[in-house]
């Protein structure tokens, strides 16, 4: 009978450590975090994405099999993600801010692609936060083309591989062209069941809780409610998480060294294992995600009691 | 001998707290936090691991709260607040539930008496949280304790007792909305909008008049206290379980190995030195929102 040797690549960790360590030695401005690859030839021609249609590698065998150490029925549900560090990663590398976040978009595309073969329902990222509208116009502008331009590109692989895209924040203040593309994708991909990318623009915690406190006050206005029936359910039917069927994420992920939340998702992240990761985001690839998967699993959840 | 070795002891204390002086000294050239928050985790643990009687780790537990107070008071935070109980601890064992009662008991009428750490530094206790779930001897004895130190103004406890964030956050949501009620009801006496609104095309600028955030924040539990600066959760878990979600959204955290009764000061000065590091960013993030 023939049979064959199958290696999985040595995934490069080691036992998960405990969050105990702060990053109080290191700069906020990582000075010390040297690029792992060496920049030999023009960063900024290989960071311009190409052969968008071959970025998922969906195998339909690689889906039944976890990375050693990984257990399939402790898998987080939701995971959210604050995509922290691209700008440092840039000028760590003498490059311009945009291919930071260009260097970005391709890391959340691995994230992805790892999240639909590890049987994880459901991806957060906060992608702009309400406080980001104050950063430089110029840079908020190329953000706001750059999702424009991912949407897009990325369409197609949204229906070949069965993701539901969701957005969440204020989208009234989008360009918009931007609103209407993100309204549609939201439209088109709402029946695609395998996985759910929730990427938050213009979003925050307080935002969030606001509005959903606007939506009950007007259910109050019309007779619907009395201000005394609001409860916990609720306001979680009002919050926009309501868009999916996890709206708590199990696990929380910042990149580069950051120890704050940053008014992402707040009420949501009640009961929600926090893992903060020293690797700048475009650095953040599968041996660092399945460490985090593997710190997870080590925790003991209680919610409370 | 016996006397040698206590004058050993003493003397060796008076080093230790000049030391710790200096300490704050030097500390304080750089930001001081306004506000620490202290997630008080593990003392079941560690009354597991030191082999001791039910209950006791927490009385241990309430010493070391006792010394990082005092750190905190000395070196000049103004506010400190503590997750004591939260609204999920009630679904732990009726004995364990009832232990902590008597122990919340006991320990606030120690902190009201004269020559207790209250009065030493001048501190105003609140206690924060939906305090009708606690029984009446436990909710007379806080009212108590707060009115005892309601003129104290140098420094702020807040004791999150019978608290969830979300509760906290669903109760300022209900009293915003009630707020607004009499308006509400106002509006459809007149007949203005009574169920004819539909629902999905509300115009923005409605809804932004109705309900703005700082009404929401006027009704938090914690609205007298400005939001923390430094979360420390012991244990090493790293999670905020409920506490202070909304005002921890630019917060450092920090979550120590040392299970709660082990906390000491090379904990407090580590914390104190991670956030004078990223305070300068952190104040600009602040001034942009």
């Amino acid at each position: 009978m023939p049979f064959s040797l199958h290696f999985s690549p040595t995934p490069l960790i080691t036992a998960p450590s405990p969050l105990s360590k702060p990053s109080f030695l290191v700069p906020y401005y990582h000075t010390l975090h040297a690029p792992k690859s060496p920049l030999c030839f023009s960063m900024e021609h290989a960071l311009t994405h190409q052969g968008k249609q071959e970025a998922f590698d969906l195998r339909p065998e690689d889906s039944q099999t976890l990375p050693l150490g990984l257990r399939r029925d402790a898998m987080p549900s939701h995971v959210a993600v604050i995509m922290d560090g691209n700008r440092r990663w840039a000028r760590l590398r003498d490059l311009p801010v945009r291919s930071g976040y260009e260097a970005g978009v391709e890391s959340l595309r691995k994230i992805v692609e790892i999240c639909c073969k590890w049987g994880i329902k459901v991806l957060s990222v906060f992608a702009f936060s309400s406080d980001n509208w104050f950063r430089p116009k110029v840079e908020v502008e190329f953000l706001m083309s750059l999702f424009e331009r991912g949407m897009q590109e990325d369409t197609g692989i949204f229906f070949r591989e069965n993701i539901r895209i969701s957005v969440i924040g204020d989208l009234t203040k989008l360009p918009k062209a931007l609103q209407e593309l993100m309204v549609n994708l939201e439209e088109a991909t709402k029946n695609n069941t395998l996985f759910q990318l929730i990427v938050a623009v213009s979003y925050s915690g307080h935002y969030d809780v606001v509005q959903a406190c606007q939506r009950l006050a007007l259910k109050a206005k019309c007779g619907l409610i009395e201000p005394s029936d609001i409860n916990v359910s609720l306001m979680e039917q009002e919050l926009e998480t309501n868009c999916t069927e996890f709206p708590h994420p199990d696990l929380l992920i910042r990149t580069s060294g950051e120890f704050r939340i940053s008014n992402f998702m707040l009420w949501q992240l009640a009961y929600t294992e926090l893992y903060f990761a020293q690797s700048l985001w475009p650095d953040f690839g599968e041996a660092e995600f399945l460490k985090a998967l593997l710190a997870f699993q080590q925790r003991q959840r209680r919610y409370g009691v | 001998m016996e006397r040698i070795r206590e004058r050993v002891i003493q003397i060796y204390g008076n080093l230790v707290s000049l030391l710790q002086k200096c300490i704050f000294c030097i500390l304080s050239v750089g930001p001081i936090p306004n506000h620490i928050a202290f997630i008080m985790d593990g003392n079941r643990r560690f009354t597991k691991k030191c082999k001791l009687m039910e209950g006791a780790g927490h009385k241990v537990g309430f010493s070391a709260l006792m010394s990082m107070l005092k750190y905190c008071y000395e070196f000049g935070v103004r506010y400190v607040t503590v997750y004591a109980f939260s609204i999920e601890n009630f679904k732990r064992s009726p004995e364990e539930v009832q232990s902590l009662m008597d122990l919340m008991l006991k320990k606030i009428e120690e902190i009201l008496k004269k020559q207790s750490i209250v009065n030493r530094y001048g501190v105003r206790v609140i206690f924060s949280g939906n305090l009708k779930l606690l029984s009446e001897p436990v909710r007379l004895a806080a009212e108590r304790a707060m009115l005892a130190t309601a003129k104290n103004s140098k420094a702020v406890l807040s004791i999150c007792v019978a608290y969830t964030s979300t509760n906290e956050i669903m109760h300022a949501v209900q009293e915003s909305c009630e707020e607004k009620w009499d308006e509400i009801t106002l509006l459809n006496s007149s007949g203005a909008g009574y169920g004819l609104i539909n629902l999905g095309g509300y115009e923005q600028d409605e809804m932004d008049h109705l309900i703005k955030l700082t009404d929401i924040e006027k009704h938090m539990y914690m609205a007298a206290a400005p939001d923390p600066d430094i979360i420390i959760r012991t244990s090493g878990e790293t999670r905020l379980s409920n506490f202070l979600l909304w005002q921890s959204a630019n917060c450092y955290l920090y979550s120590p190995s040392v299970l709660w009764p082990e906390i000491g000061f090379r904990q407090f000065l580590w914390a104190i030195l991670n956030f004078q590091q990223i305070h300068f960013y952190l104040d600009k993030l602040k001034k942009q929102s």
